[in-house]
């Protein structure tokens, strides 16, 4: 089975194409540059490359989000358009739970992934490594990072950090969480859309039309006009 | 692209998602509509009072592939019968744009068919050409909420601005005004409806700019409304909504109708052609009938529902590209402030 895998859900962009357990193909780029001109040549020439034709392709995966929403609209509206058009499944992932899958060496210790969010918050959740499965123990969600660090904290277990922002936030985490934080070395705080297309093989297809990003996040417009309606009920 | 073959005859798929209508249409030739299915938003933006770009991105995701598969069906053509992907690349709402950008690039992609990128102005003036044949030179007037506008075709897919706004756009003025008025979003019909039940007896200024411009100012007669509101709410009179709306109506379509005429003139073209949004107001459709009615070209307005946001006239215009061989590669671009130009 071909499983085309796509991350878009920052300005870094990882496409990988997969047989079965097999990678056959990667492309990544780390630049600051305009996602929307790159994911599309990008799944191109990788195509290409490993000679598949688009229409080999069985399975599509595509991080679902969290991350910038234009991002994880890019990658959900190729993905989408992709397997209805070639009629194949389906699959989201929470891009926190393919950051996750780095602490493949760290079982049984709980797992953080994390993504700055801006104004001191974080997109984050944890997860687990055991016998072979990566499982969420606290939900994705939006949260700010002080508060975060502090319900994890309580859990008294070690805590694994993984992110692409963790410079930003390292000191932080050490005032919390002292000793319980371990910082895995460099290489293991990206994204890879391999395993976007691995923690796919744990989840189960969506119905095409009906799926959308997990942006974890209202739109401004509308929690400022929600805000209003219940200032006015309290009236 | 040097890999595909051009046919006469030929069959291409429009995608539009700039602003908040979810379109996919299906048009023979550039001329003939096979499908056109057009999901709009403006039930979700109402509340807001104007459209939403974060709430816009996300219906587009929402809706993109149920209005493919839509028009599709509504089609009866299978994949081997289109021939190319036409997409608007702007101008527009940037988040907007990528959705229906990256669909076309995805379904370009798997089927093996050129992409196309539009100028959604020119998607505008070629919603006429599904009604009738252009006949050149050609002059546009394109009115919208987005765009003012005098364009010059002396062929097809070349264009020529010879005027445009210098601030508001025409629509823009329209929505400023019914928002003053307390009218509910969209202000534009509302304007409409209640300028036809008054005269226009205010005298609001008509900017003409400079004697021999063609362009456009609608900033100041905005300005205008607003004093005269201000000034009656100050003595305590009653605001007549209709009469406002009449007299601010007449302002707007004398300087559109005068300066179309006046170009049309000059330039000696043989068709004018409307487009967008606005060319659905009634003033602005009767007073331009009336003023070409004994002229020497011919007036074309569309009907309504090709004045709005709609994918047939993408894929009307991406049709001229097509035959001349114009395609895009994946890299094309969302361009939110795209300028008309011929390419
Ligand atoms: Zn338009």
């Amino acid at each position: 089975m071909n499983i085309l895998a796509i991350n878009t859900s920052s300005y870094r962009l990882g496409i990988a194409l997969l047989k079965d357990d097999l990678t056959i193909g990667v492309h990544e780029t780390y630049v600051k540059v305009n996602q929307s001109t790159r994911a599309m040549p990008a799944i191109e020439r990788l195509l290409k490359d490993v000679h598949m034709n688009a229409n080999e392709i069985d399975q599509i995966v595509v991080a679902e989000g969290p991350g910038s929403f234009t991002g994880i609209r890019i990658g959900v509206t190729i993905a989408k358009t992709m397997a209805w058009a070639l009629n194949i499944p389906i699959i989201g992932v929470s891009t926190l739970q393919a950051l996750a899958y780095q602490g493949v060496s760290y079982e049984d210790k709980v797992l953080v992934p994390f993504f700055d969010a801006r104004r001191k918050r974080v997109y984050s959740g944890a997860y687990m490594w055991g016998n072979g499965e990566l499982t969420s123990v606290i939900k994705d969600k939006n949260v700010e990072m002080e508060l975060w660090l502090k319900e994890l904290q309580t859990l008294g277990q070690e805590l694994v950090f993984l992110s692409p922002d963790l410079e930003e936030f390292r000191l932080d985490i050490r005032s919390i969480c002292h000793e319980q934080a371990i910082f895995p070395s460099l290489p293991f705080h990206r994204v890879d859309p391999v395993h976007v297309a691995l923690v796919g093989k744990m989840n189960k297809p969506e119905q095409v039309h009906t799926f959308v990003p997990k942006y974890l996040r209202m739109a401004e417009a509308e929690k400022k006009w929600l805000e209003e309606q219940g200032a006015l009920l309290d009236e | 692209m040097g890999a595909f073959n051009m046919k006469k005859e030929h069959i291409i798929l429009g995608i539009e998602t700039s602003c908040d209508e979810t379109a996919v249409a299906i048009v023979k030739n550039g001329k003939e509509i096979i499908a056109n299915v057009v999901s709009s938003q403006i039930e979700s933006h109402k509340r807001f009072g104007g459209v939403v770009p974060e709430i816009a991105s996300r219906h587009h995701v929402e809706q993109i592939t149920v209005v493919i598969e839509e028009a599709m069906s509504q089609s009866k053509l299978s994949w081997v019968d289109i021939d190319a992907i036409a997409v608007t690349e702007g101008p527009g709402l940037v988040g907007a744009l990528l959705i229906g950008m990256h669909a076309a690039k995805a379904l370009a992609l798997v089927n093996n068919k050129p992409l196309i990128g539009v100028h959604h102005i020119a998607g505008h003036i070629y919603a006429n050409r599904l009604e009738s044949e252009f006949e050149f030179p050609l002059l546009a007037l394109i009115v919208s909420g987005g765009h003012t506008e005098l364009v010059i075709m002396k062929a097809h897919g070349e264009y020529d601005v010879i005027g445009s706004t210098r601030d508001d756009a025409a629509g823009e003025a329209f929505d400023k005004v019914a928002r003053m008025l307390n009218l509910p979003y969209p202000g534009g019909p509302h304007i409409d409806r209640l300028a036809s039940e008054s005269d226009a007896t205010i005298d609001f200024p008509r900017a003409w700019l400079e004697e021999d411009s063609y362009d456009f100012s609608f900033s100041g007669l905005k300005s205008s409304v607003i004093n005269y509101i201000h000034n009656a709410t100050q003595r305590g009179e009653d605001i007549q909504k209709e009469k406002i709306a009449a007299s601010f109506q007449a302002s707007v379509v004398e300087v559109l109708v005068e300066k179309t005429y006046k170009a049309a003139q000059e330039y000696n073209v043989k068709d004018v052609i409307v487009a967008g949004g606005v060319a659905a107001n009634n003033g602005l459709r009767s007073s331009l009938e009336e003023r070409f009615k004994n002229s020497e070209q011919k007036l074309h307005i569309p009907p309504l529902h090709l004045c709005t946001d709609n994918a047939a006239m993408i894929a009307a215009a991406g049709s001229i590209s097509y035959e001349q061989g114009k395609f895009a590669s994946m890299n094309l671009n969302a361009r939110p402030s795209l300028r008309l130009s011929s390419k």
